[in-house]
């Protein structure tokens, strides 16, 4: 995995995250964790999660969470 | 209710336009007849089967009474009125053929004639002339005025005729040969009532009055004309005559199809000759266009057969060599090969593919499920995704469907109309054709764009605000305009109670309500001032039926979702929503977005906008396809390329698109198709992305094929076939020949039973057939057992997902920022004669209009770095630079730049940047940092590239 994609996808999972942050009474984590499960494909779901794994540099809070939330979903 | 009582089939000239109103009964010629009042007598008559002898009238502009061919009696009436200006009236009775009418019809044509040259049997438009018929139909047998003043001759009494004027032929598509004007002004009438534009005028007055294309120009080609060809259609002799038509004669049949530029949807009559295209005139029972189109879809069909179109399939082992031409079995067997390696080696989830928003919604639909089920895996996207996907995101999180809500008729019920981030009369000329028609009838405007497009301000047009805002902040200002409407109390409380819910419409109205969101405190960062904002707001809350219509400026950001959602929001709290007149209305790009994405082609929705993961959905997929499809979703066309520059991703079939020009960031588009095994291209022309490609598949035009087109009213159109492909096949085969090279074994014979498919699979589409299309014409989705007839609006009893959702929406501004080193915003848009890429338009004789992209620059910022008008300009952002010509304007707003995407020369996409909507990935176009200055000429990139793509076109033929 090239670094630039790896920084394109903290990226998009940070907007993602960035949007729900904003809404209010909804559980921001669960609903990136939902868009990133109903909208990217398996293998960038692993990277992102391979990325937590390595420490998550650059990742938001909320986008941090969600990314483990899924690798436990994945790993269940 | 026009509709039902003419047959769509029917497209006689009933002089007058249709009328709506409680119905009169009159008697004409003994027979009685009742019409809605308001009708003439003369569309009376033509609707009892009588036709009245008319010159100056034809049913699409309104009667002017000119001509007095069409006189009739009246009983009780004194003299002979006109027919065509005369509206019935109760009890009324008409003689049309008395012998009283009849000597005046033979005085009036005798008169014209005299004023005629009589070379109908070498004239253009002989057997399809109003003046020939008419003098036929009234029995002209001599003219009595030879030899007085005319002007029509050269020369005159040995001298030269001064009234002479000889005949301009500047338009590249049509002549105007004033010798033949009989000034009936039909022309002029067409080019204000229909098109809009005012280009025409008549000059002078009684023997001297004549047509004029504007006294600011010498000729048609420099005026205001926009070639639309209204007043061709409109005008009864060879004044006005297509070129076409005098090269190849006149056509001697017609079918109905679909125009394959916009998603307007323009139904058209293709007038042929044998199988040659003689014209394209634009059907007036098309319910999109009502007999109106734009220069695109009634002239520019010649790239058909234009000398680069490839016609054999090609292949090559790498893309470094040149293409060689092999037979399609060679190229189909050499691509599932590859495709199967590629599977074999690094896995199922390797390839994939991607639909066309220009190709038929059944050819779709079999490429998504070639890679559905035969490819295994859901790695299928198009086109749309760099356009409209955040209008599926945030139309379905609103309202609960992918969709616009209103049909075009409805703008002419709209009383306040919103136009955001689309630029109409360049990008949907007919629709904005349509829209300034309201406008004339007094409905308001409020433009929200960066630059000073031409609707703000034309002929009768003036918009009541224009918002020019910095690009980027399209959500700031659409909060701001929604802070006015809950903080002054203008929102529509029934509607949301009855329609919406309350208490969530409570968050939102706090949300909103924060004097964040003031105009007063973005207008520093939106650049609008505060009081057009309230002035906006308050005229679009407040001024009757609302309705907005969006474009690509609005999707193409990192907030593409986010704006859509705060336009759904405005609708919905000002009732906006669910009758004619009102809506939200995404102006779709390409002819067939809609249709592209209604048929599955996104990675994570099966046709219908059913989610992969729903096991119900795919089990009747499942069952149909005897295959157990992928629950995941599959990869989006930047993931793709992402994927490939990462190694995981090695094949791609593209169907009938350009990524390498049209998506962002080329550099990295180049690399990601260069890292692939198998790059399959199946298009027109060996297109810029073709330059990576190993395997070429010739496509064919939509004259080659049937299929439907769906357009950006849910408006399924039939596409028919008029000539038989001129590669061999229609995409469709092409595709199926894939499918069954990979084991697909299907079994197709006619585009029908695809569409049989989809109705059979897609809940929103059970209705529909090609027995039903050839019955209505068209029909708009959803079409099934709750909405038989279809739905021209959406929502009407209540909104699809239930109760519609107030989102809250944050602006959040780009990453894209400027700086000391990029300090200008780049946003980039189309024009009017161009199409998209231009692969097609370029290739007619449209390129009089556009020769190349050039980029508007303010006065201001031209002239702090010593840049005029024509110069040479090097435009620069953090991803790459290219070289185009500068054009100095006052549209654009100091520290904005624009520029097109027409030509590959230049690029405009090495500026773009891999930025995109937080929610689809759609690329983020309209805001780039960018640097300009003066530059020598092409950027050695550019040069370079020219090399390359030459390099990579040669082709060894096949040895005979
Ligand atoms: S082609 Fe269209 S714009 Fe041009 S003069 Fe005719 S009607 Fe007007
Ligand atoms: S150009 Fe044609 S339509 Fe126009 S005034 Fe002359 S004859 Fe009539
Ligand atoms: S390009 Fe669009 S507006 Fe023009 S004729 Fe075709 S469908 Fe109609
Ligand atoms: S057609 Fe009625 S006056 Fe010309």
């Amino acid at each position: 995995m090239s670094s630039d994609t790896d920084a394109k996808l903290v990226r998009m999972a940070n907007q993602i995250a960035g949007f729900f942050d904003t809404q209010p009474g909804k559980d921001a984590v669960d609903a990136t964790a939902r868009h990133l499960v109903e909208f990217w494909d398996p293998r960038m779901r692993a990277q992102l999660a391979t990325l937590v794994e390595q420490g998550g540099g650059g990742l938001s809070e909320t986008a941090h969470r969600a990314a483990e939330r899924l690798a436990r979903m994945q790993d269940a | 209710m026009k509709d039902f009582i003419i047959p769509w089939t029917d497209d006689r000239d009933l002089g007058t336009p249709a009328k709506a109103g409680p119905p009169v009964t009159l008697t004409i010629d003994g027979f009685e007849v009742t019409v809605p009042e308001g009708t003439s007598v003369m569309r009376a008559s033509a609707l009892a089967g009588i036709e009245v002898p008319k010159l100056c009238a034809t049913d699409n502009v309104e009667a002017f009474g000119s001509c007095r061919l069409c006189v009739v009696e009246i009983e009780g009436r004194r003299g002979t009125p006109a027919s065509c200006t005369t509206p019935v009236s109760p009890g009324m009775v008409v003689h049309t053929h008395s012998d009283k009418v009849r000597k005046i019809r033979k005085g009036v044509m005798e008169l014209y004639i005299s004023d005629h040259p009589l070379d109908c049997l070498t004239c253009a438009a002989n057997g399809d002339c109003e003046l020939q018929d008419m003098a036929g139909a009234v029995g002209l047998r001599d003219v009595r005025y030879e030899g007085t003043e005319n002007h029509f001759a050269v020369r005159q009494n040995g001298e030269a005729n001064p009234r002479y004027v000889p005949k301009d032929e500047s338009n590249p598509y049509f002549t105007y040969d004033p010798a033949k004007c009989i000034v009936c002004s039909r022309c002029v009438r067409a080019c204000e009532e229909v098109q809009g534009t005012f280009a025409l005028t008549i000059e002078g007055s009684g023997f001297d009055s004549r047509v004029s294309f504007g006294a600011r120009s010498d000729d048609a080609l420099a005026s205001d004309c926009v070639s639309c060809g209204a007043c061709v259609q409109a005008c009864p002799t060879a004044t006005l005559q297509e070129k076409s038509v005098i090269e190849l004669g006149t056509p001697e049949r017609s079918v109905i199809t679909t125009c394959a530029y916009c998603g307007v949807g323009c139904s058209f009559k293709a007038e042929m000759r044998g199988d040659t295209v003689v014209r394209m005139t634009p059907y007036k029972h098309g319910k999109a266009n009502r007999g109106h189109s734009c220069v695109k879809g009634r002239f520019a069909w010649g790239y058909a057969s234009h000398r680069d179109r490839i016609l054999n399939p090609m292949i090559r082992d790498s893309i470094d060599q040149p293409w060689r031409e092999v037979s399609w079995d060679e190229a189909i067997g050499f691509a599932a090969g590859r495709l199967q390696d590629i599977q074999a080696k690094y896995g199922k989830r390797a390839i994939g593919g991607i639909t066309s928003s220009r190709c038929t919604n059944e050819e779709t639909f079999l490429v998504q499920k070639m890679i559905r089920a035969v490819f295994g895996n859901n790695n299928t996207d198009t086109c749309a995704r760099v356009c409209h996907s955040p209008t599926g995101y945030g139309l379905k999180t609103t309202f609960g469907t992918s969709a616009g809500t209103q049909d075009f008729d409805s703008v002419e019920q709209t009383d306040v109309v919103i136009v955001i981030g689309a630029n109409p009369t360049d990008g949907h000329p007919v629709f904005a054709s349509r829209l300034k028609k309201r406008l004339r009838a007094g409905a308001k405007l409020i433009v929200i764009d960066p630059r000073r497009i031409d609707l703000v301000k034309s002929p009768h047009i003036k918009a009541a605000h224009h918002l020019p805002l910095r690009p980027g902040t399209n959500v700031a200002v659409m909060s701001a305009i929604a802070h006015v409407v809950v903080t002054e109390g203008l929102f529509d409380e029934a509607f949301i109670r009855d329609r919406c819910d309350w208490d969530e419409f409570q968050d939102y109205a706090t949300f909103i309500s924060d004097p964040r969101h003031s105009p007063e405190a973005t207008e520093m960062l939106t650049g609008v001032p505060a009081d057009e904002v309230r002035g906006a707001a308050r005229l679009f809350a407040t001024g009757g039926n609302g309705a907005i219509h969006y474009g690509l400026g609005v999707t193409e950001h990192s907030q593409g979702s986010t704006t859509v959602m705060s336009i759904a929001n405005l609708a919905m709290m000002t009732g906006n929503i669910g009758r004619p007149g009102v809506g939200v209305n995404p102006l779709r790009g390409q002819n067939n977005v809609q249709g592209s994405c209604d048929m599955g082609s996104f990675p994570h929705e099966l046709p219908g906008y059913r989610h992969v993961s729903d096991d119900a959905t795919r089990a009747i997929f499942d069952d149909l396809w005897g295959v157990t499809l992928d629950s995941e979703p599959g990869l989006r066309i930047p993931n793709m390329l992402d994927g490939a520059v990462d190694g995981t991703f090695k094949g791609i079939y593209v169907q009938g698109e350009d990524i390498l020009q049209s998506d962002p960031d080329t550099h990295h588009v180049a690399a990601g198709l260069a890292a692939m095994d198998c790059v399959i291209v199946h298009d027109l022309f060996l297109n810029e992305t073709a330059n990576y490609a190993h395997v070429f598949l010739p496509g064919s035009t939509f004259l080659e094929k049937d299929g439907t087109f769906t357009n950006a009213e849910r408006r399924i159109n039939r596409v028919r076939k008029v000539m038989q492909p001129r590669n061999g096949y229609a995409d469709w085969e092409v595709t199926m020949l894939l499918a069954n090279a990979m084991g697909a074994g299907w079994t197709y014979t006619h585009p029908s039973q695809v569409m049989d498919e989809i109705a059979a699979t897609t809940p929103s589409f059970a209705n529909v057939s090609y027995e039903l299309l050839e019955e209505r014409g068209s029909v708009q989705w959803p079409c099934n057992e709750a909405h038989p007839d279809g739905s021209p609006i959406m929502h009407v009893d209540g909104f699809v997902r239930g109760k519609g959702q107030f989102i809250v929406t944050e602006y959040i501004p780009t990453d894209e920022r400027t700086g000391p080193r990029f300090p200008l915003l780049l946003t980039t848009g189309r024009i009017l004669s161009q199409y998209n890429v231009g692969a097609q338009t370029r290739r007619t004789a449209n390129v009089v209009w556009h020769e190349e992209d050039v980029l508007e620059i303010h006065p201001q910022d031209a002239e702090n770095r010593g840049i005029k008008q024509g110069d040479w300009v090097k435009l620069a952002s953090r991803t790459g630079e290219t070289s185009l010509r500068a054009e100095i304007t006052d549209r654009v707003s100091p520290g904005v730049v624009y520029t097109t995407f027409h030509h590959p020369d230049t690029q405009a996409n090495v500026i773009t940047t891999d930025y995109s909507d937080w929610a689809t990935n759609c690329p983020e176009y309209k805001v780039t940092a960018v640097q300009i200055g003066l530059s020598n000429g092409p950027t050695r990139w550019q040069e370079e590239y020219s090399d390359q793509a030459a390099r990579s076109r040669r082709i060894i033929p096949a040895a005979e």
